[in-house]
């Protein structure tokens, strides 16, 4: 009680001296030495997953340093005014994605991609990741809260629509992370926990009667994508070689560029979504659980930047950011490991590829944004 | 009231903070389920999984089923599978990694014959899609020194693995390949279309004819295995293994002693024979020639060979059986006269004087007869026994192109009828619409005259012109044309028994008067049989009754004032010999096709090989049914 007292004076001598030098900058310096490690981590991990290429890690870094200024951009921005903006921006998002389903290229069956005359590729639904949380906050953020019946609907109705578009090109993994961004800010605005309850007994309630009204083939589809190790030759492969990879790392690992499975091509795309596995059989479970640390280490800063924020836009905005971070390493992991169906979700500042770092860091630059312009205590 | 909207802000400040908790406490929650999943992995089932991937000593094995194999219609083998043993490399197995491979290129080359062509026919593999330690073949059937030299050498050529497997083989050979087709490697392009999984294990894929058309069902269906190896990839133990589902057998209608004879008939010619069965359709031969190995596609043909082949004069690449567009010349006549009867425009006691020639107008062009100076008065029956070109100048005239085109259909002209060759081709037959698209100008009078003697724009494929005769002996009555007479053992009576489309094909054609047909038949026997028949020196001495009509395609305009010597006029200029025909005419066993180009006419060069086939298969029919009769009656 006595140190409290003490110490209590020279915190506020502290805050006296006026901003510092991160609050100039309007940069996290928490965020930005967790994201420094991890991509450091990551790196590590993808020079040995991508057979030891040194062009593979410096790309990746060249990606980083560009994800870096995004950061630096997204800051740099006043959110109030950015903030009138959303409802268009949304608009033009739905519009490519419907471009996309008609005039998108892709490869493997799914369309994705918008080639426009004077642009380069890039991918609607990679963009609509940002756009949607921020399009409910906005909406809900205006009006009552805990939200009204009828403002949960429409605010679904702003998810579903971008969600399903994504669905069909189709894209699962990006569709569930948009899905659950705008969720997560409905939950946020105080959603009554009855309609949340009611939403569950109504999602449990349909999915027999939807099973029910599905073709056989249909039903096959399903079940191959639940069970992906009954088709051990096409879609099981994958998991089967990633849980051998993972389970024979043990607790400390085969050693960096000693595993085994990813060194001898057993496991397929080392560098992209199942990097988790190459970590595993290298490192070991210590490797992993360092990383989902580092990981749980982030989205305690976010939790705690939402909380510190003043605006309900703020709040909501930072919140469903930070537990969309969640959701893209549960799901990473949890597919690679086998605990969940395969979607393409990529391991957040790990997997080589730079259109995900990007919307990644624009999301953690939001949330050092919002965090710039929290109350500051005089 | 401010403290009231203070008091509402913080509550609401509170139940948000609340949800943070909540959305925290799930966040541990679930992290705690990925670490014990880990743990589960690592820890607890990490033993299992080292052994798994102790040099991954579990491998998963795709398991090629054996392709069906392909039978003549008495059981005579005409595609099997024998065993090759294949040199292969399995470059995650090298000391060295891929980069090993070149060094051990020059090892193994140390050891067997290996040239340019096998190298790069194998970096174009190594180079496709593949799964992890899969073997990469270099080179196909090693023979047994070889086998031996590579087996003593093992020790110091660590990666590299002799694989046997079952490969197509072709008993014939050349004599059935426009027949059977063949099969080859799975191309790059082909890898695009074909089902990944099915095909994961095998290497080859009908590239051809029945081979082609039959895929599915001579393929099979994969089936695998869990082996456990030691690190150099050998199998010690096979952990689980489902079964391939072997392709199902196939027989033919094909008939082999008379494909080898249609064979050997063509031998040093250039045509094809087509012979079909009229009670089936079914096709008991057909032959083209010349003709090429099938078995050197199957391991894969040097590039020089190929190119041999495709550059030869004689196109023996070509089928001419299913492809070849021949002018039908005068083997169409009855055809054209049924339509003239049919249709009533020609009466059917109708006939002219023939002085050798006709003339549309007094004065204008001649169009003349194979005979100088004419055969005299000629009527339907005369025209066909003597193919006298004079009479069908004169109905052609009289009818013009609709009659004709419309009754040539009928007997499967400009379509193709057969349902089980893909590479069949439907020809021409030259509607005044076709004229119009295809050569920009309306129909002439002098059109119709070369259509009536089965010249000018109208072309067929010996197939077509086979199915036309077995039209011709069945009065009308259309069967479809095929290749397949059963599958597994069930009987294949059209390809949509077995889920295919089945050719747009003719129906039954049905006169006004039946007695036409009678009329038809019978000038086509004194084809074979009458004193004057065109036919009758292949005809004569036979112990059955035939039925048949020559043919002879021009190749080259003659000018009006030149007469035809065939002895001045280089051999590629040389009119298309054609002939078809069936027997006995009583009961039809076998409708026959046969062109020969540059042969001649068509009663010297085409009959007399027609009469041969006719011979053995009408007359070992009948002596087998004695002797069947015999047996029984004992």
């Amino acid at each position: 009680m006595a140190d409290f007292q003490r110490s209590a004076p020279d915190a506020k001598r502290h805050l006296r001296q006026g901003p510092g030098l991160w609050v100039k900058l309007r940069l996290d310096p928490f965020l930005l030495v967790l994201i420094f490690a991890i991509m450091s981590f990551g790196l590590l991990v993808l020079y040995s997953g991508s057979g030891a290429s040194e062009v593979a890690v410096q790309r990746q870094s060249i990606r980083y340093g560009l994800a870096l200024l995004v950061v630096i951009f997204i800051t740099q921005m006043n959110l109030r005014h950015v903030q009138r903006w959303i409802p268009l921006v949304y608009v033009a998002g739905l519009l490519l994605l419907l471009a996309v389903i008609f005039f998108g290229v892709g490869a493997k069956g799914a369309q994705r991609w918008l080639e426009l005359p004077g642009l380069p590729r890039f991918q609607p639904s990679e963009m609509m990741k940002l756009v949607v949380p921020l399009m409910v906050s906005w909406y809900l953020a205006s009006r009552p809260r805990p939200p009204s019946l009828t403002h949960v609907l429409v605010s679904v109705l702003l998810v579903a629509t971008p969600v399903l578009l994504i669905a069909k090109q189709p894209d699962l993994g990006t569709a569930l992370l948009v899905g659950s961004s705008g969720v997560f800010v409905i939950f946020f605005a105080g959603l009554l926990w009855r309609y949340l309850l009611a939403a569950i007994v109504i999602g449990a309630a349909g999915l027999p009667l939807l099973w029910m009204g599905m073709r056989e083939y249909q039903k096959q589809r399903v079940l191959t994508f639940l069970d992906p190790e009954s088709d051990p030759l096409g879609a099981g492969w994958n998991i089967i070689q990633s849980k051998i990879a993972i389970g024979s790392g043990g607790v400390n690992g085969k050693g960096w560029l000693q595993g085994t499975q990813s060194h001898l091509d057993f496991l397929p795309e080392t560098h992209t979504d199942f990097i988790v596995a190459v970590l595993a059989e290298e490192f070991g479970l210590i490797g992993v659980c360092v990383l989902l640390a580092l990981y749980f280490l982030v989205l305690l800063r976010g939790l705690v930047i939402a909380g510190s924020a003043a605006h309900p836009f703020d709040r909501m905005l930072a919140a469903s950011l930070t537990l969309t971070f969640f959701v893209y390493v549960v799901v990473n992991i949890g597919m690679v490991s086998g605990l969940l169906p395969v979607v393409g979700v990529p391991l957040p500042l790990v997997s080589y590829g730079g259109t995900s770092a990007v919307t990644l860091m624009a999301s953690l630059g939001l949330l050092m944004s919002i965090h710039a312009r929290r109350p500051q205590r005089t | 009231m401010p403290w009231l909207k203070m008091d509402s802000q913080r509550q609401e400040v509170g139940q948000f903070k609340a949800r943070l908790w909540w959305a925290l406490l799930f966040i541990v929650l679930v992290f705690v389920g990925l670490v014990s999943r880990l743990i589960y992995l690592q820890v607890i089932q990490h033993q299992h999984y080292v052994t798994q991937s102790d040099n991954n000593r579990q491998q998963l094995q795709a398991i090629a089923p054996t392709r069906g194999l392909i039978y003549d219609t008495n059981g005579i083998l005409l595609a099997g599978n024998r065993a090759s043993h294949s040199l292969t490399i399995v470059p995650e197995r090298l000391v060295a990694g891929r980069k090993g491979i070149d060094p051990m290129l020059a090892e193994l080359a140390e050891v067997v014959a290996i040239d340019q062509d096998d190298i790069k026919r194998f970096k174009r593999r190594l180079n496709q899609p593949r799964r992890p330690f899969s073997p990469v073949t270099l080179r196909f059937q090693l023979n047994p020194t070889e086998i031996a030299q590579i087996t003593v050498n093992q020790h110091r050529l660590p990666g590299v693995r002799i694989v046997p497997e079952l490969v197509r083989y072709y008993p014939m050979d050349a004599g059935f390949v426009h027949a059977l087709g063949y099969v080859g490697r799975i191309n790059d392009r082909e890898l695009a279309k074909l089902d990944g999984i099915n095909y994961s294990a095998t290497h080859h894929v009908g590239k051809l004819g029945v081979e082609r058309f039959y895929e599915t069902e001579l393929h099979g269906t994969v089936g695998h295995q869990t082996v456990e190896t030691n690190a150099r990839g050998k199998v010690l133990q096979v952990l689980e293994r489902l079964e391939p589902v072997p392709g199902k057998d196939i027989t033919l209608f094909l008939n082999a002693q008379l494909q080898q004879k249609a064979v050997t008939l063509l031998e040093g010619k250039r045509g094809a024979i087509v012979a079909i069965d009229p009670n089936t359709g079914g096709v008991l031969a057909m032959a083209s020639a010349p003709s090429y190995g099938a078995n050197q596609f199957v391991t894969g043909i040097s590039n020089a060979n190929y190119q041999a082949l495709r550059n030869s004069d004689d196109l023996p690449l070509f089928n001419r059986a299913l492809r070849g567009r021949y002018p039908p010349a005068s083997t169409v006549k009855p055809v054209i006269a049924l339509a003239g009867m049919d249709t009533g425009i020609i009466p059917r006691n109708y006939s002219l004087w023939d002085p050798g020639y006709y003339q549309l107008t007094e004065g204008g062009r001649f169009y003349r007869d194979w005979k100088e100076g004419g055969h005299g008065r000629v009527d339907m029956h005369k025209s066909i026994v003597e193919s006298v070109d004079t009479y069908y100048y004169a109905i052609a005239h009289l009818m013009g192109n609709d009659p004709m085109t419309k009754y040539l259909a009928k007997f499967g002209f400009g379509q193709v009828t057969i349902a089980d060759q893909p590479e069949a081709t439907k020809a021409v037959l030259p509607t005044k619409q076709w004229k119009r698209i295809n050569r920009s100008a309306s129909w002439f009078p002098g059109d119709s005259l070369n259509l009536g003697i089965g010249q000018g724009f109208l072309s067929a494929t010996p197939t077509q012109i086979a199915s036309m005769t077995m039209v011709l002996a069945n009065k009308g009555q259309w069967h479809q044309v095929r290749m397949i007479k059963e599958i597994d053992g069930q009987a294949v009576t059209k390809v949509s028994d077995i889920g295919r489309n089945d050719p747009k094909q003719p129906s039954d054609i049905k006169l006004k008067r039946n007695s036409d047909w009678n009329s038809l038949h019978k000038a086509m026997i004194d084809v074979m049989h009458g004193t004057k028949g065109t036919g009758r020196r292949s005809g004569a001495n036979s112990s059955y009754k035939m039925a048949g009509k020559t043919g002879t395609a021009q190749v080259l305009g003659i000018k009006q004032d030149d007469t035809y010597d065939a002895d001045k006029i280089a051999e590629r200029f040389r009119d298309h010999g054609l002939y078809i025909g069936w027997a006995p005419v009583n009961n039809p066993k076998i409708a026959i096709a046969v062109i020969i180009e540059n042969g001649g006419g068509g009663s010297s060069a085409a009959a007399p090989l027609a009469r041969e086939l006719f011979d053995l298969y009408v007359l070992d029919a009948k002596s087998q049914a004695q002797s069947l009769d015999k047996a029984e009656g004992s």
